[in-house]
């Protein structure tokens, strides 16, 4: 998963300091795989490097760090543009396919119109691997099945999280 | 608004089915809440949605089993939502098959009869049903059982008898709700590799209802249905 974008999205959503992102990161998408500090810090030094973020001023208090961060148009344009665009339909993508949805209700964005982009590119790709099955060989039908199984799984999941979209908003915007 | 009314200037595919803005209620509880769908002539459409969507409603009401509210079902360029029970029947008979989850066929009929059955009611010559019910029965798979009952069948023979008895008419479309719903995976694949392969041989359309990614990947593009209406999937990204 893009920790830079990631990280956008979270300053999309409001200004924050590297160890609220940290901590928001870690929350919702860093299950079992906290992001190290110096990640944070290294990351967001790229983004204000590239113009998408900019650092406010310093603020008095302890830690390392005290600056706020602060979207960019530029930031917000990354944001979009990589929401608004589906994944290549490959097996394991269920850290992004979650973090697009969570973003997506975070920033107020409606998570059924990614929802439905993403369904309709795996199902294109299905299609192909469909093609691949029927006119390839025993070797190609089988390698093909298991991909397809694992974007049928991905599909399963995203018709499902469309049901409980309602109950993960209460959680993501309490 | 029908496709056909956009204007000739713009190029369309000719529609051989369309549903334009229809609504149908079942006492209180809406179904359809203006439901727009056009499949064009030898298209493969899957409609998917969650359970309670709408999806199965769409397609009975495309087929003319239902009647919808308000809205217009046209077929093949005539309107057909008005026509009485009478002609929509005799429609179904002579220009649609149908494939449903459990196959539905008639229990006390062999295959071979239930095949048969929708060219004797269409008033072809018994002997003429009988060969081609045969025929069709050897092209899918079926040759040897045509003397047996639905209850000696496998859920995956049936559904092909199903899909015989759908096609034998020549169908200009096949309306298939759940077809593989009843049946495990490879059996499934199966039965969607000989409807499909058949259809496209015989040129027929296939509106097909499914809840079932790998059912709908074998169709040429799927329509959401959603909270009754038709959710046209459009390219939002950058460049589309």
């Amino acid at each position: 998963m893009s920790v830079p974008v990631t990280l956008l999205g979270l300053l999309e959503r409001q200004p924050s300091h590297g160890y609220e992102l940290k901590r928001e990161y870690d929350a919702y998408f860093g299950r079992g795989k906290p992001l190290p500090f110096g990640q944070v810090y290294a990351t967001l030094s790229r983004l204000v490097r590239d113009n998408k973020v900019e650092p406010g001023e310093v603020e008095p208090g302890d830690g390392p760090d005290r600056k706020r961060y602060a979207i960019t148009e530029a930031g917000r344009a990354e944001v979009e543009a990589w929401l608004d665009e589906p994944v290549d339909s490959e097996p394991y993508l269920q850290t992004v396919l979650f973090a697009k949805v969570v973003l997506s209700i975070m920033l107020g964005r409606p998570a059924t119109r990614y929802l439905d982009a993403q369904r309709a590119a795996h199902l294109q790709r299905m299609r192909e691997l469909g093609e691949l099955r029927r006119k390839g060989s025993v070797v190609d039908a089988l390698l093909a099945d298991h991909a397809m199984f694992h974007l049928e799984a991905d599909i399963r999941w995203m018709d499902l999280t469309e049901a409980r979209l309602s109950s993960l908003a209460d959680v993501v915007n309490q | 608004m029908r496709a056909a009314d956009l204007g000739a200037t713009v190029a369309l595919p000719t529609n051989v089915i369309e549903a334009c803005d229809v609504v149908r209620s079942f006492g209180e509880t809406p179904a359809l809440r203006g439901a727009s769908l056009a499949v064009a002539r030898g298209e493969i459409v899957a409609i998917m949605g969650p359970s309670g969507s709408g999806k199965s409603t769409l397609l009975h009401c495309l087929a003319g089993i239902y009647r919808p509210d308000s809205g217009e079902i046209w077929f093949d360029g005539k309107r057909i939502d008005g026509w009485d029970e009478d002609s929509r029947t005799r429609l179904r008979r002579s220009a649609f098959g149908f494939v449903f989850q459990f196959g539905q066929l008639v229990p006390e009929l062999s295959a071979a009869d239930n095949v048969a059955l929708p060219l004797l009611l269409n008033q072809v010559k018994r002997k003429d049903a009988y060969v081609r019910a045969f025929s069709w029965l050897a092209r899918l798979g079926l040759e040897g059982l045509e003397g047996r009952r639905s209850g000696e069948l496998s859920g995956g023979q049936a559904q092909r008898v199903a899909i015989a008895r759908a096609l034998v008419t020549r169908p200009k479309v096949v309306f298939a709700d759940e077809p593989t719903g009843s049946l495990d995976s490879l059996t499934g694949e199966q039965v969607m590799d000989l409807l499909v392969d058949s259809a496209r041989a015989e040129g027929t359309t296939v509106v097909l209802v499914t809840h079932d990614a790998r059912v709908a990947a074998y169709a040429d593009r799927e329509a959401m249905v959603r909270d009754g209406v038709v959710v046209t999937h459009q390219k939002v990204w950058a460049g589309a």
